[in-house]
């Protein structure tokens, strides 16, 4: 009696975590289908399969906008999330370095002045920063997006960082320094190989952020030759009036790849760093 | 001789500062010289174009009489205040189901997480639009059980709801750090609870729920803080009008409006700063509160 009883719980447990993770994942994998539909089948009953199948929409959604091909789109995106990433491993690793290991005074204070900036709305600082970049002539560059993150101004990364080196074994920094490693040394050569993991991480929330960033994005870029997938999935939007959803929807599944690609390569750095904020330790 | 040990620490010293100095310059050229400078603008009259013009309070008189502002913050404060909890009890609920290390467990966590990278980008706030249309696939799927629906988009009692659903779609990443501190409580608090005669229910109660509250109360600050910010939804939905009749005028969205559309940067930064009051006044509420109700072992 007790086991059948645990059989139906199971048996209950999976079907209802089936039935509402298909819930939640139908519209995407509705997207996914409706972008091999032909445009006419779209919006016409609810078969999720296409009753006939075609590439056409990611042929014509490829060709972009005015002359622009989504090519030159992704490439841009991919641009601006190389140069962050650099930025960010370069300028936060730097910073972590010294709130982890290095004595100085005030550490404490700007420590804590850093996490208060990562609770800051940016909407505070983006008037005065748009006149900056405006007045420095970077407005259409890709420069207002790249040069704060060779400042550190992500200050989660810096956090999520100094955690981790806060970790490593104090006697390596003790047997480095009898060895007579200087800081920068001790840096280079012991710390930085050291954290890769935490790295690595930074490395895939920057470009999962900056990838799915457009705010910023669109307040700076507006040459459509310097769009980003962001920038010109909306501009499409705009365009095309209602003629062409299976383009729109080909090219929105084709800017999720490699958002997806991250998830199935790094899961398991996600998940860390998702949690690495959170938890002490 | 003591002399010369404070010159020495002093020397070291510097060094922690070589390892900062990107920080310390993004810091006060990114963030407090800007901070600042917004707080000057917002006692301004500035169109970039000319001048700023000194204007004392008025862009701030001018706020609180704009109706289109004080709507704004209705629609933002109905957006966080019900997309943040019922997202986070969605997280907290499947995070309990998906605890055990179960066969399969793995493809739903992965299932239950995706949404949550996804969220963020422009496409599925395109996706979102066509799910919603008058032919979109919700209103397909009601017409299956015979209901005709609505244009959930354009009506402004519906429009904002569509979004606050497109929030709570997006559990997945508070669910991880529920799954993560979920499992850093011990089993033998749960042993020692079910020989003293403890039921499921009762052990949530007591052991689960309490050693949960500083995740909570963690999850609970970052997400309202985001919430509050929330821009790309409404913009693309809306066609960066908050329509319609102002339904999904988000705060940012409105921001954005007066700032880039209109050129009024003294009154938009005067938004921004009551935005960082606002948001401090309610961290600041929710860290009071969590000595009532956060629970440190």
């Amino acid at each position: 009696m007790r086991y059948r009883h645990r059989k139906l719980f199971e048996v209950l447990y999976h079907l209802f975590l089936i039935a509402f993770g298909a819930c939640m994942l139908y519209p995407l994998i509705w997207m996914l289908f409706s972008s091999f539909k032909p445009n006419v089948e779209i919006f016409k009953g609810v078969s999720l399969l296409p009753q006939t199948w075609t590439v056409e929409n990611y042929i014509s959604g490829f060709k972009g906008l005015s002359g622009v091909t989504y090519g030159k789109f992704f490439f841009n995106s991919f641009l601006l999330v190389f140069c962050c990433v650099i930025g960010n491993i370069i300028s936060c690793s730097l910073a972590a370095y010294a709130f982890a290991k290095l004595k100085f005074p005030l550490k404490n204070f700007w420590f804590m002045i850093m996490m208060g900036t990562l609770m800051l709305p940016m909407h505070v600082k983006l008037i005065p920063q748009y006149i900056m970049y405006n007045s420095f002539g970077w407005v259409n560059t890709y420069l207002p997006l790249i040069v704060p993150k060779f400042l550190a101004t992500d200050g989660f990364f810096i956090f999520l960082m100094t955690q981790f080196m806060r970790g490593l074994p104090r006697e390596i920094d003790e047997a480095a320094i009898v060895d007579g490693c200087g800081p920068f040394h001790m840096f280079i050569r012991i710390v930085i190989p050291l954290s890769v993991p935490a790295i690595v991480t930074t490395s895939i929330f920057t470009f999962l952020w900056t990838w799915n960033d457009f705010f910023s994005q669109m307040i700076y870029i507006n040459n459509v030759h310097r769009y980003t997938v962001s920038i010109a999935l909306r501009q499409f939007v705009d365009s095309m009036g209602h003629s062409s959803w299976g383009g729109l929807f080909a090219m929105s599944i084709l800017s999720l790849v490699p958002l997806f690609l991250m998830f199935v390569v790094f899961q398991n750095y996600l998940v860390e760093g998702i949690t690495a904020g959170s938890i002490k330790g | 001789m003591k002399k010369r040990q404070k010159k020495r620490l002093r020397a070291k010293d510097f060094t922690g500062y070589i390892f900062l100095l990107p920080w310390l310059v993004g810091f006060f050229g990114l963030t407090a010289f800007p901070m600042a400078a917004s707080l000057f603008y917002s006692l301004c009259n500035y169109d970039m174009l000319t001048p700023p013009q000194f204007a004392g309070m008025q862009n701030y008189v001018k706020l609180f009489a704009d109706p289109k502002f004080r709507t704004s913050l209705e629609v933002t404060i109905k957006y966080v205040f019900i997309g943040v909890p019922l997202q986070l009890v969605f997280a907290l609920l499947i995070a309990l189901m998906l605890k055990k290390n179960r066969r399969g467990i793995k493809v739903y966590r992965a299932i239950y997480y995706l949404p949550s990278l996804f969220g963020g980008s422009v496409a599925v706030s395109i996706l979102w639009k066509q799910l919603f249309n008058k032919e979109g696939l919700f209103n397909q799927i009601l017409a299956v059980f015979g209901i005709e629906g609505i244009n959930w988009i354009a009506t402004p009692e519906t429009a904002l709801n569509t979004l606050i659903v497109l929030a709570v779609w997006q559990f997945g990443s508070s669910m991880v750090i529920f799954l993560a501190s979920l499992k850093q409580i011990p089993e033998d608090y749960y042993e020692a609870s079910r020989i003293d005669g403890a039921g499921k229910i009762r052990q949530f109660f007591s052991i689960t729920l309490p050693l949960l509250t500083p995740m909570v109360f963690f999850n609970v600050v970052m997400a309202f803080i985001n919430a509050f910010q929330s821009f790309t939804p409404a913009y693309i939905i809306s066609n960066g009008t908050g329509a319609p009749v102002n339904s999904t005028l988000f705060y940012s969205l409105y921001l954005y409006i007066k700032a880039f559309g209109n050129f009024q940067m003294g009154y938009a930064a005067a938004m921004a700063w009551i935005l960082l009051l606002l948001i401090a006044a309610f961290t600041g509420l929710l860290f009071l509160s969590a000595k009532k109700w956060v629970f440190y072992e």
